[in-house]
């Protein structure tokens, strides 16, 4: 029973940290992408300064996530394979157009501007797609014929959460790029990019938050079991909105530490954080103990007991080799001066 | 085209396009540590040039690897839901080992090209350790998988279920390390002859003696040392594979042959094609008694046909040719560096002519069209089991139909990403020539690692 249980927030912590790293990821491309044509701000060469040493390391955690699906409940991933093969496939195709054309772009630089509207248009699509896998999974939209699991195509595109979900994650996925890049150009000293990506900061925020709240109003009709079970959490909501106006305070505030400069973008990346987690939190939590609602459990569908064992201890040796490698991978892209203030590129 | 055949199909497809771009991905990385180290003892700057070169091809070619490595990680359990049910509950570490390697490649690869020049030489040098023997590691865990779905072990399979399950008895299953040797030392040798492919058309298109030549021809010794010796230790591990055959998986190894009747004495038969109706593999030149002695090392060896299965668990019978020519290139790999040494220090002949030099430009191809035959040897040669006489093909595929749809689409998209990115790579490498390169490599103080990213 505990074990299930540890698997499950081992698997909640994979996608909790994809999700914040790729809408970052997927994020700065659209923005590379959108600024193009606007050299003088710099905001494109910011967004791809981040983007270029991290999108394989980002990349990594999608396929870490989906192994830990198959190891730790392998009964899930029989009947979500089975499902999500539609949805599964888009993506993955979107992935591979998205990924390859936002390295062609940085080597054939005469055909940047096709290559990069390409990997940004098919990046900004992908969390629209991966986030529809919550909402199939709260089960409404999965027939059983035969006892063969099938998704209703249909009746995903027709439902009004579905379309909040997918809002909210291209929203958000601005939202959150939009601050790590206010941050990032504030510390490679480009305020031009900064003030840009602050703007779209502040623009992209209600609009998550309003997408969020239409996700809460459209579950209540589509799956009143989850609805219920989050507004039990109803504290912990909000204490999350709470933290929206942490955001608040790091995008407007008047003061800061450099006197000239407006904003305290860090602040606001780590309160996005901190809200996300949150919600999140409370969403899994609602969600427990079904995978996919109502015929799969993280019990049901759990590992074997000896394989678990193996796999949590590969975990930790793994994270223990890991851990100082990120942390170098750190100093050295997002904490050094010499590659943040970099000339031309 | 019925499902089964479709979702094997669409699968294959992955497979062998990601294949390509997988192999010369762990190759490579060998080949750029070979030319660093070179450096370091040499100081011959044409060392940094290679270097550079290559590591600019691998960060353009993982462009693709990596995309199509996820799709095929994915497309595991979208098209193949059973297998991955089976592989979760027993056979989970070397996928879960492999994720740690692919972050080590990914971390230290960002490292050791956008932050060249702000590190250490021998940070450099110790980054790019870990990116080769992350590929290393990935291409070896996952060749485990396939290890085991040949070689099954770690548990107890009792009507329908999986008992006393050992994930550890499972990981080192018996031809894990011959089969994991054979992929890890058959990617060096494509490594290199990708290269040797290359420094060959250089030379064609350049005058003799020349400045650009002359890089090019230390590209192809290097590449033909290596490769040969790769070459030769692949083929040495791939006489221990055929050997694990006969003993764990005879109906793959009769297949492989085409040999149908039970045997001691067996003959070999090379090349040619079997023929299902006269029990024969025709146009074969035949070996007396010499099958026998490469399955157990004596003549009266008793080696298992085909005929001692039922029919409907026989591997398909092509196998036999596709075995032949990837066993033949791989012969001709270690025979072409011999050539070439022989023509140079032997015959001491400083000109290469031209049908050297183009036997030497179909190299790489031929290398990477081995690897091709070797997968499909190996993966329909295991047919109809996904997992040997545990789990069919068949029980394993999902249920989900209209998959050809999806087919023609990754068909698609795998033939954009080619042109693509052969486009790119000529692109990239007529903008920026060799003498581009070497110049900047001998005005000193000029960052040569900066026009990396």
């Amino acid at each position: 029973m505990a074990d299930a249980l540890i698997a499950i927030t081992v698997l909640w912590g994979f996608i909790f940290i994809y999700a914040v790293m790729a809408t970052m990821d997927f994020g700065a491309g659209f923005w590379s992408m959108i600024y193009i044509n606007r050299e003088k701000t710099k905001a494109t060469n910011i967004a791809n300064r981040y983007l270029s040493p991290t999108w394989e390391v980002t990349n990594t955690f999608i396929v870490a996530l989906v192994v830990a699906v198959y190891s730790l409940f392998p009964n899930a991933a029989y009947t979500l394979g089975t499902i999500l093969i539609i949805p599964g496939s888009i993506i993955l195709l979107l992935l591979a157009l998205r990924s390859a054309f936002l390295v062609f772009s940085n080597i054939a630089i005469e055909y940047k501007k096709p290559l990069t509207y390409i990997s940004g248009i098919a990046g900004i699509l992908i969390p629209g797609l991966l986030i529809s896998v919550l909402p199939i999974s709260h089960g409404e939209f999965v027939d059983y014929r035969n006892g063969v699991a099938n998704l209703n195509l249909y009746r995903l595109f027709t439902s009004p959460n579905v379309y909040a979900f997918i809002g909210f994650a291209i929203s958000s996925t601005l939202f959150l790029s939009s601050l790590l890049l206010a941050d990032y150009s504030k510390a490679s000293n480009e305020m031009e990019a900064y003030r840009v990506y602050l703007r779209d900061g502040k623009i992209l925020g209600p609009i998550s938050l309003l997408m969020a709240f239409v996700i809460m109003l459209t579950l209540r009709n589509d799956a009143e079991w989850l609805y219920n079970r989050m507004m039990d959490d109803l504290p912990l909501l909000l204490i999350s909105v709470g933290f929206f106006l942490i955001i608040g305070i790091g995008l407007y505030a008047p003061f800061s530490f450099q006197k000239s400069v407006k904003g305290m973008p860090r602040l606001s990346v780590i309160a996005v954080t901190i809200q996300y987690l949150i919600a999140s939190y409370v969403y899994g939590k609602a969600h427990l103990p079904y995978i996919i609602y109502p015929n799969v459990t993280i019990h049901s569908a759990f590992t074997d007991p000896n394989s678990f064992r193996a796999v949590f201890i590969t975990y930790i040796i793994g994270f223990a080799i890991l851990f100082p490698g990120f942390i170098y991978f750190w100093s050295l892209f997002m904490n050094d001066k010499r590659y943040l203030r970099q000339k031309g590129k | 085209m019925d499902n089964l055949l479709v979702a094997r199909s669409l699968f294959g497809t992955t497979m062998a396009f990601h294949i390509i771009f997988a192999t010369i991905g762990v190759g490579l990385p060998f080949m750029i540590l070979t030319a660093e180290l070179l450096y370091q003892k040499t100081k011959d700057q044409d060392y940094v040039v290679m270097a550079k070169r290559w590591t600019k091809t691998f960060a353009v070619l993982l462009g693709v690897g990596i995309p199509t490595g996820t799709i095929a990680g994915v497309q595991l359990s979208l098209l193949w839901p059973g297998f991955m049910e089976v592989i979760g509950r027993v056979m989970p570490l070397p996928f879960q080992i492999e994720i740690y390697a692919f972050f080590i490649e990914a971390l230290f690869m960002s490292i050791y090209v956008y932050a060249a020049e702000r590190i250490a030489p021998w940070m450099r040098i110790v980054s790019l350790i870990l990116v080769a023997m992350g590929a290393l590691a990935s291409a070896v865990l996952i060749t485990n998988v396939h290890a085991f779905q040949g070689t099954p072990a770690g548990f107890r399979y009792e009507n329908g279920e999986f008992l006393d399950i050992n994930p550890w008895a499972a990981f080192f299953n018996p031809s894990f390390f011959v089969t994991a040797g054979h992929v890890a030392l058959s990617a060096y040798v494509v490594g290199a002859f990708v290269v040797c492919s290359v420094a060959a058309i250089k030379m064609m298109k350049h005058e003799f003696g020349s400045r650009i030549y002359l890089f090019h021809q230390k590209a192809l010794k290097l590449s033909l040392v290596v490769g040969g010796i790769f070459a030769f230790l692949t083929a040495i591990n791939g006489h221990a594979s055929a050997q694990y055959l006969h003993e764990y998986q005879p109906e793959k190894l009769a297949a492989a042959e085409g040999l149908f009747e039970t045997q001691s004495h067996a003959p070999l038969a090379i090349g040619g094609f079997t023929d299902r109706e006269t029990q024969e593999v025709k146009w074969a030149i035949e070996i007396p008694w010499a099958l026998s002695f490469l399955a157990g090392n004596s003549f009266d060896t008793v080696v298992v046909g085909l005929n001692d299965f039922p029919e409907e668990l026989w591997p398909p019978l092509f196998i036999h040719t596709l075995f032949n020519a990837m066993v033949g290139i791989g012969s001709l790999l270690i025979l072409i560096p011999i050539l070439m040494y022989a023509w140079r220090k032997l015959l001491k002949k400083k000109h290469y002519p031209k049908v050297l030099l183009w036997t030497l430009v179909m190299t790489g191809p031929l290398a990477v069209l081995a690897i091709e035959f070797g997968w499909i040897f190996a993966c329909t040669g295991r047919q109809p089991w996904v997992i040997y006489r545990i789990l069919s093909t068949a029980e394993s595929a999902t249920t989900a139909t209209n998959l050809s749809i999806l087919f023609i689409l990754f068909i698609a998209v795998y033939m954009i990403l080619a042109l693509a990115v052969v486009f790119v790579l000529l692109y990239f490498f007529r903008k920026n020539t060799e003498l581009d390169d070497i110049e900047r490599a001998e005005k000193k103080k000029v960052p040569l690692f900066s026009s990396n990213s």
